[in-house]
Order: C-alpha cells, then sequence, then structure tokens
C-alpha cells in the first residue's frame, strides 16, 4: 500500500530506498520498473511518461534479492540474454555481444567465470553475475530490490563497496531498496525513507541523520531513548534541568526528547540529567553500550569509547549533550 | 593414529542412517520376485525356440505388423499425450479458476477406471453411430476400428501420467526469473521458449516415457475400440493373446520377448536423453 507522494530521482545518483518491512519501499520499485501497477499516479523518465509502458519498453535494470538468473544457462548466456532479446534491427552483432560480455565480466572481476552455470557460483558471485545481466541492456535506471539481502555479513560489506565502485566508474542512476539503515546511509548518494506507505523524508545520508523530519525517521535510523521533556523560552528541559537541545518553533510547554546513546555522558549525578544504576556492559569493536536502569525501572542505553569499565550495580548520573524534539 | 586406507571400494559407504541391510535386501527380494523372476522366465520360455526361432516370429507378416502398430501408435500416443499433458498441467497449475480442484482431480479417473470400462465408453462414443463417432463420420473419418480408435485409447491412459509428472514442476517456476526475462526486454513468447520450458524438458521427458510404456503394454482399453483386424488394427498384447488361447506358448513368449527387448531399447534411449538433458539444464 502506497500513499500520494512525489519523488524526484536525479540522473547519474544512487538513492536509496529505506524502510521497515512492509513500507511500500518494494512495491515502489516494482511500479518504476513496471512489474506492479499503481492504482494512480505517473512513473516519469526523465520527462517521458513511462506510466502506460509495458515493463520490457521500460528499458530498466531489475536486479532480485534471490539473483532470478537463469539456471539453464552459462553466465556468458544469462549476461548476453537481454542483448538477444532484441529485435533483429537493434541486436548487436555475435562478435559485438561477446566483447560485451566480456567487458561486464571485467568489470564484475569475473573474467574466466563466462562458462561456469549458476549452481557452480557463490552467492556473492550470483549477484555480481544479476548485476552484469541487468547492465548489459544499458538501462536509463538501475533497480536493485534488497541486492545483498540473502548474502552474509562480510560478502555484503564488499559487495557494498563494489557496488560504490560500479557507479561512481559508470555514472549509471540507480535505485536501490534495502531494510539496513548502514546499508543506506553508506552506499547512497541520497536516501528516502519510507514507512506505511508514506514517503517520510528525502535527503544526503547528514541531512537525514542530523535533521531527521519525523520521529519515524529518528527511531528507524538508529537506536534512540524517549524521555518526557519541557519546552521553555527555546529550550529543552529534562528533570527541570536545560540541556544543549534547542526546542523548535511552536513547541512549547510538555513534549518528548529523542536522545541517541551516543549523545549521553557519565558525570557525577550532581550535574545529571537523568540517574540509573549500571545492569550490564557490552564490549565490541573499540566501543562499549552501558545498560543503565533508571529508577523507574526504564532501560537507557549509552555508548561509549572502551575505556573505563562500569561494573554491574555501580550508580551513575547521565548527562545529556544532544537529541531531537519534534513538533505535533 | 587412524591410518586412511587408499580410497578403498566400498559396498556401502558409512553414514549414520540406520537399516541398510535390511532395506537394501527387502528391495533386492521384491524385486527380484516381482519382476526379474517372470521377465527370466519369459525369456527362459522364449529361449526355447532359439534365435532363429524367435527371428522367425518377429518376421511373421502379422506379428510385424502388430508389432509396428504397437510401437508406432504408442510413439504418436505419448508424443499427443505430453503436449496435451504439459497444457493441461500448465493450466492447472498456474491459473486459478473455479472448478480447478475437480478438474484436477479428473485428471486421474485414467488411473483409477478399470481398463475394459474405458475401453467400452471409448468405443461406444467412438463407434459410428457413437456420439463423437457420427460427427466423426460426416466429415469421413472413422476411429473406432482403426489405428486412429488405438491412439485415442493410448492417449486417454497416457494423459495421466504426463500431467503427474511435470505438474509438480510447473508449480516451482519462480516468479521473479521470468520477471527478470521482462524486464531485460524478452517478450512472453521469448520468456516461455528461453527460460520458462527448458527445465521443464526432463519431467516432459519422463512423462513422455511413461506414457509411452503404459501404452505399449496397455490392452484392455483398446480391444474394445480396435476392431482388432490383423494387419490394420491388431496389437501386439492381442496377439501374444490369441497365441496363449492356441497354447503356442513359446510363440507367445517370443513375441513378448521382441516386445520387452524393444521397450527397453527406448526406455534406455529416452533415459539417455534425459540425463543429458539434465545436465544440460543444471540439474547434475
Amino acid at each position: 500500500m502506497l500513499h500520494d507522494f512525489h519523488l524526484d530521482v536525479r540522473a547519474g545518483e544512487l538513492l536509496g530506498l529505506l524502510g521497515p518491512s512492509g513500507s511500500g519501499k518494494t512495491t515502489l520499485l516494482r511500479i518504476i520498473a513496471g512489474l506492479d501497477f499503481p492504482d494512480r499516479g505517473r512513473v516519469l523518465f526523465g520527462g517521458d511518461d513511462a506510466t502506460g509502458l509495458p515493463v520490457q519498453q521500460r528499458a530498466v535494470g531489475f536486479v532480485f534479492q534471490h539473483y532470478a538468473l537463469f539456471k539453464h544457462m552459462s553466465v556468458a548466456d544469462n549476461i548476453a540474454y537481454g542483448l538477444n532479446a532484441r529485435k533483429r534491427s537493434e541486436r548487436p552483432g555475435r562478435a559485438e555481444i561477446r566483447r560485451r560480455v566480456g567487458d561486464l565480466l571485467d568489470l564484475i572481476k569475473l573474467s574466466g567465470f563466462a562458462d561456469r552455470y549458476p549452481s557452480q557460483l557463490s552467492g556473492g558471485q550470483r549477484q555480481r553475475i544479476a548485476l552484469a545481466r541487468a547492465l548489459a541492456v544499458e538501462p536509463r535506471v538501475l533497480l536493485l530490490d534488497e541486492p545483498f539481502g540473502a548474502l552474509d555479513a562480510q560478502v555484503r560489506k564488499d559487495l557494498r563497496r563494489w557496488l560504490r565502485e560500479i557507479h561512481d566508474r559508470t555514472g549509471q542512476t540507480t535505485i536501490f531498496v534495502t531494510h539496513d539503515q548502514d546499508e543506506a546511509l553508506e552506499l547512497s548518494d541520497r536516501v528516502a525513507v519510507l514507512d506505511k506507505g508514506r514517503l517520510e523524508q528525502v535527503g544526503t545520508p547528514d541531512e537525514v541523520q542530523d535533521r531527521p523530519a519525523s520521529a519515524t525517521v529518528l527511531k528507524f535510523l538508529g537506536d534512540s531513548i524517549e524521555l518526557e521533556a519541557l519546552a521553555e523560552g527555546g529550550r529543552v528541559l529534562v528533570d527541570g534541568r536545560p540541556t544543549p537541545v534547542a526546542a523548535p518553533r511552536g513547541v512549547i510547554g510538555p513534549t518528548r526528547l529523542h536522545v541517541r546513546p551516543w549523545q549521553l555522558q557519565f558525570v557525577e549525578p550532581a550535574e545529571a540529567h537523568l540517574t540509573g544504576t549500571v545492569r550490564a556492559s557490552h564490549r565490541s569493536q573499540g566501543r562499549q553500550r552501558i545498560e543503565v536502569e533508571r529508577p523507574d525501572g526504564r532501560l537507557v542505553v549509552v555508548e561509549d569509547f572502551d575505556g573505563e569499565r562500569y561494573a554491574a550495580g555501580r550508580p551513575v548520573g547521565l548527562r545529556i549533550n544532544g537529541g531531537y524534539v519534534f513538533a505535533g | 593414529m587412524v591410518a586412511t586406507p587408499q580410497r578403498r571400494f566400498l559396498f556401502r559407504r558409512p553414514s549414520v542412517i540406520p537399516g541398510f541391510g535390511l532395506t537394501f535386501g527387502y528391495a533386492l527380494t521384491c524385486l527380484s520376485l516381482i519382476v526379474l523372476l517372470p521377465l527370466a522366465a519369459l525369456v527362459a520360455k522364449a529361449s526355447g525356440l532359439g534365435l532363429d526361432g524367435i527371428w522367425e516370429v518377429a518376421r511373421d507378416p502379422r506379428v510385424a505388423s502388430a508389432l509396428r502398430i504397437s510401437f508406432g501408435v504408442s510413439l504418436a500416443a505419448a508424443l499427443t499425450a505430453s503436449v496435451f499433458g504439459f497444457v493441461v498441467a500448465w493450466v492447472l497449475t498456474r491459473y486459478r479458476f473455479p472448478g480447478r480442484k475437480v478438474v484436477d482431480a479428473a485428471v486421474d479417473l485414467p488411473f483409477a477406471l478399470p481398463t475394459a470400462v474405458a475401453g467400452i465408453a471409448l468405443a461406444s462414443l467412438y463407434a459410428p453411430n457413437g456420439l463423437i463417432g457420427a460427427q466423426l463420420a460426416k466429415v469421413g473419418i472413422q476411429a473406432a476400428y482403426t489405428p486412429l480408435g488405438i491412439f485415442i485409447a493410448m492417449v486417454f491412459i497416457g494423459l495421466p501420467f504426463a500431467v503427474r509428472t511435470v505438474q509438480p514442476l510447473i508449480a516451482e517456476i519462480d516468479k521473479e526469473v521470468e520477471e527478470a526475462s521482462a524486464t531485460l526486454g524478452a517478450t512472453r513468447g521469448m520468456t516461455l521458449v528461453r527460460v520458462v520450458l527448458p527445465p521443464l524438458v526432463p519431467a516432459v521427458l519422463t512423462g513422455f516415457a511413461l506414457a509411452f510404456a503404459r501404452g505399449v503394454g496397455e490392452y484392455g482399453s483398446i480391444i474394445f475400440i480396435a476392431g482388432n483386424l490383423p494387419y490394420v488394427s491388431e496389437i501386439a498384447p492381442l496377439l501374444i493373446v490369441i497365441k496363449l488361447s492356441e497354447f503356442d506358448y513359446a510363440g507367445a513368449a517370443a513375441i513378448a520377448t521382441i516386445m520387452l527387448g524393444i521397450s527397453f531399447l527406448t526406455l534406455l534411449a529416452i533415459n539417455l536423453i534425459q540425463a543429458w538433458s539434465r545436465r544440460r539444464f543444471g540439474y547434475v
């Protein structure tokens, strides 16, 4: 289910469609491709109306989460499929097709694999073949549906970097769908955040992280805690103490303050906005996450450099160094 | 330290699944008693005639004609059943329509019906005064009592095999593969021919082999519609029955052995094609 919205994709950009499952991001991608049909609204490619065009004539490249390679064809035949499918008058010659397939195999760094079959390849290799197959037809826009969703963590990271490289080299306008915020923020020129069929925000990774348009966007982009706060004189107060957070215009009185784990700092209880006792702490990759239980029993997760250790049961105070307040 | 033997031949590979001895013995005993022993007895009986004797039987014009009809019509019927069966399986699996379950169940009827009943039903339908036979007679086609009648009966009994072998594979077709083909610019027809059908070839071949084998061996449903005219519409199994009723056991066994030989070679050929196509289409 999608609600009405307008989304502009700029030529040559890498746009990430980010949203939880069921947010409509895959539906949007499939509508752009012509695989699903909107009840109303239009799809424009550079100004040409493509809404009525069947999928075959939209000149899109689509990469599926589960690769959707043709199992009975060799790697080379898979990549050449789109070229061979063209009308005779538009089809390149045999030698030309072979050359293009060779170039694409070089691009995806699988040069020696032309005669293999998909069943002989790993997941990451299959997805690269699927990408080459989509690029072979020189699409106006490349659409990737959770392209790394079926791969394990290490391969995912490698492919992410590699996709960025390919994009920088080819300048291919690309839209990709993901539910992984790290992936979207690392890879995209701009991110479009969708939730429940609504377009919540479009912006660069910096914009959506520094100035999230709504609590939904903020929550989806990472962990946060929500605190009762008071907006007074343009400042946001927690527990009667002023915080560095400025209240947006029009927000006066009781409100909610959203704070990221790294916007909390351990301080002496006397100058703290929040107090509590340490319940547990975990270290990972040079950082630590400390769970602090507040007097009312609620948990606050604090993120800190892996320096001083916090033993369970230790009373601590927390200062709020930043946060987000949304109007309405 | 444990010494690892140099790729010693093992009749049975080590496995955590128990019961190999029992099940293997049971399977072998059943296969021997039910399949191999009767076939061996058949060959033994026929061997009383000697190779020359069998050759003599095969060269008898009536026998040769019956064999030609049996195998030729079976081949044609299996081909037809494969095509129809494929379409039926396609419709039943790919589309949802009212009555689908009923049609799906009806496909199995030729399995369950006593073949003689099917034969009588077909004969009365296609007889020159029957429901369909009368219409065919108007355009000058006589189905009953000709090889065409045999063909109809064989398609009837072969169809379920063709349907049931391809149906699960059609159900497994990945919708995304078809969509991928479409996004690459392929028309529906091209997607069908180059993407959807090739992986189904091995299953279609299996269905063809089963329908063919069933057609060659069929007796009950054919003899009523065939008319059984020597040299025209007499099938080899009927000839065997005739020989038996004339107490020519060796002659009957000889025809049976020839049928066995041809069937074996045909099925072997189909299996080889199948093995090749499986490799070709990536089912290794």
